[in-house]
């Protein structure tokens, strides 16, 4: 019986994210045009985009090879699979233990290789653009990332994210310097995967400010709208994770009942509309970065990482 | 049993040899030389199996070969045997692929006789077990593989190659000869098991740390010894560079732990913090090295030295762990450590198989001359694909097991008592993570530039693809990638005898775990399936394909490419591999290379092309091979005058010598 | 001991160090002011929050001198300073971002290892606070050391300085802290006006009043 309720849960949270990853990024994209003073188009516009790419022609240059036509899907599968393992309104998934946080990471990291992969497949100076940009932010971000998996991981005495939300969740943690710093760094990452400002302009038809949108430009279709799709899938799991472990409140435990279930629920969405409203302001707020200086951001990213792991090496009640 | 069988294999292997120069000149040399490497590394691969898995009695041979009051000793224990298996693997693989490839081969009398001699003296290496033998076997196999790299004598790079090669493994050869008599200490006892039994102190035994490191290291491709690497492996035919690159270096690696794990007796904690900061530059600077290259096969040399720069981590960590009495996490670091080595074998013979594939169908090594070949060579791209995803540690395939494991034991390093390994584990840590994170980057420039885009040359539209039997051995190594991703359980659970009889302790049974999961550590601490990751990837985009194709639409036309309205008809505006690697050359390469790049552009009007130069300096080179080069050159001119001398002069050098020789004879006590 | 109270404290002090890397990462003058003044409130907030733990008093008026004269009246004063005598608003540096960074994680690694070596005996958790004041020290002679441009040099200083009050105030009972952080504060303010006095005299090869006065711009 547990059992069938696991799988529920798990399912659940499957088509969670997916029917909810377009709605963030209508939210975010309204909130921006608000800002901006303009009337923004409606929440629900990622949806409708997403229909009529689907059901358009797929127009393929004419020396594109069968790995370009594939990689849309890679790409999905990998952020899907990675999206569905990142609790949102119930730690404890059936499935957490396949694979922990670094296992999530190298999921996006794969994506992130075959993504660069087809931007090079046309043989254009466009995608060359995007995919060398790409593989170098890529190259700071990631080791950044797998700093902040180490901060964590040495707080909460375990790589796995079901354990790790159990743990950010319950009285033994308190207010730690290594956690401060670790939610920065965090925070700096997800801004550069998620291809936001100031990293990259994810509206941009600029060639000098593009970079993931350079990779992508000769898809159409239906296989613009399974990229699309894992862009937004990927903003939703940055997200959640960080919702997940630095405002774990909610969340229900995995032995709770339907009210609890309902609550996580609940807080889950809150939580995700406050993460696009803030992301939406810090948007509008700042302004792109120079390609250059890119990496020096990254860097500071990585030096906050590494100083909060080196903390917690150096003391445990860091 | 198992012994005697690996060594008949070995006698096989060297009698192949003279048998290779006998029938060099006819056309069936090629099959019947490979074919019998094939079939002796196939037993020899068993053999070592089959010890692995089942027996743990350890077998000694005896011949009467060698220096008379020593005799060869042979045995193959728990670690010969697993580095048998990844040796005789490698040669398999590299047989299969040069029973196609090696048709190919202008001058196969050249290559031919000293292919199974290589093969021996590898077998040899791991087989020794008294210190004679392994230096000879490792001179053995230095020099078969030097005369193999100098097979294409004609071309000036090779010989500066084959000349680097020759002095650096000479000065490492001399380095284990030091190491080797510093162990046996005076009494001369040269068997490795006579040796386990003297315990040097504690600054020889640091002695034998750094001169291991020096003369195996240097043989492995540390830096900064790994200078002859890049020049020597892409040097010789491409089945050769796999094995030099993928099977050669964990021979050297297996020297390494064999003499600092096993014959030195129990490690000095600061040891490690050697080991783990000599592998964490070399991780770095190897893969920022292949970043800058734009020749497919130094690249993959260049990646061969980042790889063993994550190997020497995972042997840091495990003489840490092991100099503080910590054997679960050290069998952990260990067990990462030799699980990487079996992998980087696996994915670096399939890549440069690959590269000698795309040598033989386009005669180009350089990737700014390729392009396209994703076309005109779709199985080999295939499984270009697959060896460049497992190299760069991307689930679920086997390079990011190793790598996992390798996070895994570093999270267990706060637990060290000791403060420079507190603040050393944490660096070394994120120097990995950089060097994963680069070496993807290198692995999408590697594959993109030369497979994907437009042609760039006639050569590259013209490529055909390879033989079957080169083919057939390279699925062969992308199948065992995806296994050892897939089922990692088994290969741990087949390396817990050589980590047991090493750090004393072993990771936890991994068979029994449900679902096929690895477990390092404990249930509820971490664990990764692969099996689950990989079926989820299939299912989940099979359903997103078959759903929309059946729901939405799955029309397609075929069209010129969109490049934002304006597509140039000329493949050369294309990125090329140096243009691809520009940011990072900006980032990373300004200040560890010195990188400059100069453009001259003509002015308007002028129809001459623009030049574009980029200047990279090797630092090491600068700083430590160029002086000590210059030094040498001084010395030897001034020694040069000895020629010159007249009788005199000689007479009178051979008079103070005679001299000298009585005067220590009347004052030594 | 190990309680909330503890938890607020290191994480002041924690903000205190991001707030000296931060100002590490700035390039451009106005930037680096407003992160000086950003540094000067986490001061204050963490010597109020020391005086309300330890319940002394006193150090309410240190904090207070912290808020007000360092992060207010001093920013907005060399703001107004480099208006008007057009310094050039870039700070040029003698080490690149990158390599100041890597630099100052070793100074913050160097500061640990010292202290928890040698005050092996006292209250772990104090430990902890007097190498992180120990580290701000260090960065601030790291950013001094680092930048050409005489205004981030005082900016150094001072971020060395709050480094030092923040170590005087976390062990308890230290006497004179008010006495000596005002005095600190007119060092401070005495060696501002000497730099801008240096710089007036480059520019005009005088510093007597008298002689400026001819330069005033609306004068007839």
């Amino acid at each position: 019986m547990a059992l069938i309720v696991d799988f529920a849960v798990q399912g659940a949270q499957m088509l969670l994210v997916l029917l909810l990853a377009p709605l963030l990024t209508g939210l975010v994209r309204r909130v921006k045009a608000r800002f901006l003073r303009r009337r923004g188009p409606p929440l629900i516009q990622p949806y409708r985009d997403l229909m009529r790419l689907m059901r358009k022609d797929v127009v393929l240059a004419e020396n594109a090879s069968w790995l370009f036509r594939v990689i849309p899907y890679l790409v999905f599968a990998a952020t899907w699979v990675a999206a569905s393992l990142v609790p949102t309104f119930r730690t404890g998934l059936l499935f957490s233990w396949s694979a922990d946080l670094i296992a999530i990471i190298a999921l996006l990291g794969s994506a992130r290789f075959f993504q660069a992969l087809a931007g090079l497949d046309v043989g254009t100076s466009f995608g060359g653009i995007g995919s060398s940009r790409e593989v170098m932010i890529a190259s700071l971000a990631e080791p950044a990332m797998i700093m902040v998996v180490f901060t964590l991981a040495l707080i909460a005495g375990s790589t796995q994210l079901s354990t790790m939300a159990g743990y950010m969740l319950s009285p033994e943690v308190g207010l730690r310097v290594s956690l401060g710093l670790a939610a920065l760094a965090l925070i700096m990452v997800a801004i550069a995967e998620n291809a936001r400002i100031p990293v990259d302009n994810p509206a941009t038809h600029l060639e000098l400010t593009m970079v993931h949108e350079a990779m992508v430009l000769e898809y159409s279709g239906r296989h613009l709208a399974l990229i699309d799709l894992s862009a937004s899938l990927k903003l939703l799991l940055y997200v959640s994770l960080i919702a997940c472990l630095f405002s774990p409140w909610g969340l229900a435990r995995p032995d709770a009942g339907a009210e609890a279930l309902a609550i996580g629920t609940v807080s889950y969405l809150v939580k995700l509309a406050v993460g696009g409203v803030l992301l939406a302001i810090f948007e509008t707020s700042i302004a792109k970065m120079r390609v250059f200086r890119v990496p020096e951001f990254l860097g500071a990213a990585l030096m906050l990482g590494l100083l909060a792991t080196l903390l917690l090496f150096v003391s445990r009640s860091l | 049993m198992t012994a005697t069988l690996a060594l008949s294999c070995t006698a096989v292997l060297l009698a192949v040899a003279p048998l290779a120069i006998i029938i060099g000149r006819s056309s069936s040399a090629t099959p019947v030389v490979y074919g019998l490497c094939l079939v002796a590394s196939v037993v020899a691969f068993v053999a070592a199996v089959v010890h692995l898995l089942g027996a743990s009695v350890q077998v000694r041979v005896t011949l009467p070969l060698g220096l008379p009051w020593l005799g060869a000793h042979f045995r193959i224990d728990e670690l010969s045997a697993f580095f048998l298996a990844v040796v005789n693997l490698g040669a398999f693989a590299a047989s299969l692929f040069a029973l196609g490839y090696g048709r190919h081969e202008d001058a196969p009398s050249r290559v031919l006789p000293f292919y199974p001699a290589f093969l021996a003296g590898m077998n040899l290496v791991v087989l020794a077990d008294d210190a004679f033998t392994f230096l000879v076997s490792w001179e053995f196999m230095s020099l078969s593989s030097w005369a193999l790299v100098m097979a294409h004598h004609r071309d000036p790079d090779n010989l500066r190659a084959g000349y680097v090669y020759l002095i650096m493994a000479s000065f490492g050869t001399l380095a284990l000869l030091l190491t080797f008599g510093l162990l046996a200490g005076p009494d001369g006892g040269y068997a490795f098991a006579d040796i386990r039994n003297e315990q040097p102190s504690a600054p020889l035994a640091a002695l034998v740390l750094i001169l291991t490191l020096v003369g195996a290291g240097s043989k492995a491709g540390l830096v900064p010894l790994h200078a002859w690497l890049p020049l020597a492996h892409p040097a010789a035919p491409s089945h050769v560079s796999a094995l030099m690159s993928g099977v050669m270096t964990k021979v050297a690696v297996y020297g390494f732990v064999r003499i600092v794990f096993d014959l030195v007796g129990p490690p000095a904690w600061w040891w490690s913090m050697v080991v783990l900061a000599l592998g964490g530059i070399t991780a770095v600077m190897g893969v920022l090295y292949a970043l800058m290259q734009h020749d497919l096969k130094r690249l993959l040399a260049y990646h061969t030295v980042e790889n063993i720069g994550i190997i020497f981590i995972g042997l840091g960590l495990a003489l840490a762990f092991k100099a503080h009495g910590m054997a679960f996490a050290a069998a952990l670091a260990m067990t990462a450590a030799l699980l990487h080595v079996f992998n980087h074998s696996v994915f670096k013979a399939l890549l440069f198989f690959g590269s000698g594939a795309v040598l033989t169908a386009t005669g180009e090594r350089d990737m700014e001359h390729l392009g396209g070949l994703i076309h005109r060579m779709p199985q080999t791209a295939f499984v270009f694909l697959v060896g460049c995803a497992a190299i760069s540690a991307l689930p679920p395939l086997n390079g990011f097991v190793s790598e996992w494991l390798t996070f895994q034991a570093i999270l267990l390093s706060p637990q060290l008592p000791s403060w420079g390994l507190k603040l050393l584990v944490p660096g070394v840590g994120a120097l990995l993570a950089l060097s994963a994170a680069l070496a993807a980057a290198c692995f999408v420039k590697a594959f993109g530039i030369t497979f994907l885009g437009r042609p760039r040359t006639p050569v590259a539209a013209r490529a055909h693809e390879t033989d079957r039997l080169s083919l057939a051995a390279m699925f062969f190594l992308a199948a065992l990638c995806l296994v050892a991703g897939i089922l990692p359980g088994l290969f741990i659970d087949a390396l817990a005898p050589v980590v047991q009889a090493f750090v004393g302790a072993r990771m936890p049974v991994q068979i029994g775990v449900d679902w096929l999961s690895i477990v390092p550590i404990a249930e509820s601490r971490s664990s990764y399936n692969g099996l689950l990751v990989f079926l989820f990837m299939v299912i989940s985009g099979s359903l997103a394909a078959a759903a929309i194709h059946r729901l939405a639409s799955d029309r397609l036309r075929r069209a010129p490419p969109w490049d934002c309205g304006y597509p140039d008809p000329s493949p050369v505006t294309q990125y090329s591999a140096s243009s691809f690697a520009q940011p990072i050359r900006r980032v990373f390469g300004t200040v560890v290379f010195r990188a400059r790049e100069h453009g001259a552009m003509p002015p308007p009007g002028d129809q001459r092309p623009a030049r574009f130069e980029v200047e990279l300096r090797d630092p090491i080179w600068d700083a430590l091979y160029a002086p000590i080069a210059i030094a040498v050159g001084f010395a030897a001119d001034r020694l040069n005058r000895l020629q010159f001398l007249t009788i005199r002069q000689f007479l009178s050098l051979v008079f103070a010598a005679l001299v000298i020789l009585l005067l220590v004879l009347a004052i030594w006590p | 001991m190990r309680g909330i109270s503890f938890d607020i404290a290191h994480m002041l002090a924690g903000t205190l160090l991001l707030l000296s890397f931060l100002q590490l990462y700035q390039d451009r003058l106005y930037a680096l002011l407003n992160v000086f003044a950003l540094h000067a409130l986490a001061l204050a907030l963490s010597v109020a929050w020391q005086a309300y733990v330890q319940d002394a008093p006193h150090l309410y008026v240190t904090a207070l001198i912290a808020l007000v004269f360092k992060a207010v009246i001093i920013p907005v004063a060399l703001h107004r300073i480099i208006v008007r005598l057009g310094i050039h608003r870039e700070i040029e540096k003698v080490v690149g971002v990158g390599t100041a960074m890597l630099v100052g994680m070793g100074l913050v690694a160097l500061s640990m290892v010292v202290m928890l070596r040698v005050t092996a005996e006292a209250d772990p958790l104090a430990r902890e606070d007097l190498a992180f004041a120990l580290s701000v020290v260090l960065l601030g002679l790291l950013m001094m050391v680092t930048r050409r441009n005489a205004v981030s040099q005082v900016v150094g200083f001072m971020s060395l300085e709050n480094g030092l009050v923040l170590a005087a105030t976390g062990a308890k009972g230290m006497p004179l802290v008010v006495e000596i952080s005002v005095a600190f504060s007119v060092l401070i303010a005495f060696i501002v006006i000497g730099i801008f006095l240096f710089r007036i005299r480059e520019r005009f090869d005088t510093v007597d009043v008298q002689a400026l006065d001819t330069r005033r711009g609306e004068r007839q």
